[in-house]
């Protein structure tokens, strides 16, 4: 089971490489991927020397277009494609049909992987992308139990890539358009979820507010750890009743899942993170690939450390994990 | 320009459900889309059921009935009841998921793409074409001079003949999808023990921030914007752009009347003030979509 890990930058790039990633994903510095935050990404040049060093140690580079072409830009998408070609990427993770038709055309010969933007939860779904552009993979929205995991993996005909560990998206993606509602740009169009120029923090007589385009998505007491505003994790109001009405500050963590993952057969598990320092992303790696190699050595004796679960939590927004839809009674 | 009901996304009891379209039957729509879309647990009517009363409507109008098919399709079991919806035999299916869309195309009928479906540009508009669109929902957020350039891409590329193009123009929008049932957990109960609770809420339940404004509407697995669209302003210039259906969204209170004075739109225009507490319209104005242009 291949462990793919997020760069934001040439140095977590290598960070990545260094601590025992088998794969790593980057995108553009534009909006044609959806970590598109300013200061983040590679450009030509860095995206030239991402892919030597990648090559250089005998791993894999996918890049990420995962976002959804404009109409007055298509070819904005398109050039994306051609660079990470030129570059030699191992991978595109595309999400917009259009895109992956132009890549599966153009390119027949260069892999082709089913963004987690493209929202493909069952068979038939998946069945659409490998009969009209043949995809090798797809990547699982986190909206799936194991079970359902399972059965998919049973009976794909392509293999599956599936969210391991990272800040938690509880909605399926690509079909989420909380953020555009509230900002005017959501993931799909603009690459970006609750950005952050429109935050904004202010102490009140009340607390610490956090506001996203205005609106005020929690309030913290001095003994309260704030969070970054996204805006599916605040606390809101239903029925005179404060709570968080959609999901806690928490992150996705599924290291007790190893055994089962693999016994599945599920070909990728995915790190989110893009937007995360080198720090993390070493922190990360190095525990992930930990935990693959002591499953790999004795499969049976294979237990989650404490240690481990601690690095990550410390790692994981509100310093708690959860391993989401993946256990039928967080749903 | 002709004018649509679009399908429920509330779960009312069946009995509702039915009198609702009988009155559906009386209006100015000239489309009605029904249909669950939003959650397979939701069973006062069965896939069977459905089926039944959109076929009793369609013969009993001249109105054009299509069966609506759900957006998040997780087990085998909820792609069997999606598959005996597509192969009714005589209606036609909104596809709200791309695996609807496989089974059309195997089936070889024709399908409208719902505003679940990610179609954000002429590339994409012309894989599904390829699949059998015969009917283009656009997704909500895409905005006014989008949809324009997108339609003017499509009368160039001389496929603009092949697909209608239908623009959601009133209502709470359906904005997410999640594995969570959102009501469940505001009755704090697990989805796996939701007492189909969301029955209890026929216009959803109405999230605001801590100062009492209205954010979100909470609706089973679905998320819904908390003010109603309202593109009826909007109505000539969609008309003259070449937008051929407006969907009004189902509701108990003001679906009906919407069609009435959506429809008027294209006779006598008037400006409609919208009510910032209530109504928005940022999204086909290029803004954020809760706010008002």
């Amino acid at each position: 089971m291949e462990l793919l890990c997020p760069a934001g930058n040439l140095p977590a790039l290598k960070t990545a490489i260094d601590n025992g990633a088998d794969a790593v994903y980057i995108g553009m510095k534009d909006d044609t991927n959806a970590r598109h935050f300013a200061g983040l990404n590679f450009n030509d040049g860095k995206l030239a020397k991402g892919a030597d060093y990648v090559h250089e140690h005998g791993k894999k580079l996918h890049v990420a277009i995962n976002t959804f072409a404009h109409p007055d830009g298509e070819e904005r998408w398109r050039k994306a494609v051609d660079n990470a070609v030129a570059i030699g990427t191992d991978a595109l993770i595309i999400a917009d049909l259009g895109v992956l038709d132009y890549a599966a055309t153009k390119y027949p010969d260069v892999e082709r992987h089913v963004s987690v933007q493209a929202s493909t939860t069952n068979l038939e779904a998946i069945k659409f992308f490998k009969n009209n552009f043949d995809v090798e993979r797809v990547v699982l929205p986190r909206v799936l139990s194991v079970q359902q995991v399972r059965q998919l993996a049973k009976t794909s005909p392509v293999k599956l890539e599936v969210f391991a560990f990272g800040s938690l998206c509880i909605m399926s993606e690509g079909r989420c358009y909380l953020s555009s509602y509230m900002t005017g740009e959501s993931p799909n169009t603009a690459g970006a979820c609750s950005p952050a120029k429109y935050v904004r923090w202010q102490e009140t007589d009340k607390g610490l507010e956090s506001r996203l385009n205005n609106v005020l998505i929690d309030r913290y007491q001095s003994d309260e750890n704030a969070g970054y505003p996204t805006l599916c994790k605040g606390r809101f109001e239903v029925d005179n009743n404060v709570y968080h009405a959609l999901e806690e500050p928490t992150s996705l963590n599924t290291l007790e899942l190893i055994p089962e993952l693999v016994k599945m057969g599920i070909a990728s598990v995915k790190i989110e993170g893009r937007q995360r320092s080198p720090a993390y992303v070493e922190q990360v790696a190095k525990t992930w690939r930990m935990a693959l190699d002591r499953f790999a050595e004795n499969p049976d004796a294979y237990d989650v450390e404490q240690a481990w679960m601690n690095t990550l939590s410390n790692l994981s927004e509100g310093s708690q994990t959860t391993l989401g839809a993946y256990h039928r009674k967080w749903q | 320009m002709k004018f649509s009901l679009g399908p429920s996304l509330f779960f009312w009891p069946k009995n509702d459900v039915e009198a609702y379209y009988q009155q559906a039957l009386d209006s100015k729509a000239d489309i009605i889309y029904l249909g669950e879309t939003v959650c397979s647990k939701r069973r006062e009517l069965r896939a069977k059921d459905w089926i039944n009363l959109a076929k009793e409507l369609a013969s009993n109008s001249d109105k054009q009935i299509v069966l609506s098919t759900m957006a998040l399709l997780e087990s085998p079991a909820e792609i069997q009841t999606m598959r005996r919806l597509c192969g009714n035999g005589e209606l036609l299916i909104e596809a709200n998921d791309l695996s609807a869309v496989q089974m059309m195309h195997e089936l070889n009928l024709p399908f409208v793409a719902g505003p679940a479906i990610n179609c954000y540009n002429i590339a994409t508009l012309k894989v599904l074409l390829r699949q059998g669109m015969s009917r283009w929902v656009m997704p909500v957020e895409v905005s006014g001079d989008w949809l324009k350039t997108l339609l003017q891409q499509a009368e160039e590329e001389k496929i603009r003949n092949q697909f209608e193009c239908e623009v959601f123009s009133w209502g709470y929008m359906p904005l997410a999808y999640s594995a969570r049932c959102f009501t469940a957990r505001s009755e704090d109960r697990p989805k796996d023990d939701c007492k189909y609770c969301c029955i209890k809420y026929p216009e959803g339940r109405k999230m605001n921030s801590r100062e009492g404004e209205r954010v979100f509407i909470l609706n089973g697995i679905q998320t819904m914007s908390g003010y109603q669209y309202n593109l009826v302003n909007e109505v000539p210039e969609m008309a003259n752009m070449g937008v051929d259906i407006a969907r009004i969204s189902a509701d108990n209170e003001k679906a009906f009347t919407m069609l009435d004075r959506f429809g008027n739109q294209l006779v006598n225009p008037e400006k409609y003030p919208l009510d910032g507490v209530e109504e928005c319209n940022g999204y086909w104005h290029k803004i954020a979509g809760m706010s008002v242009a």
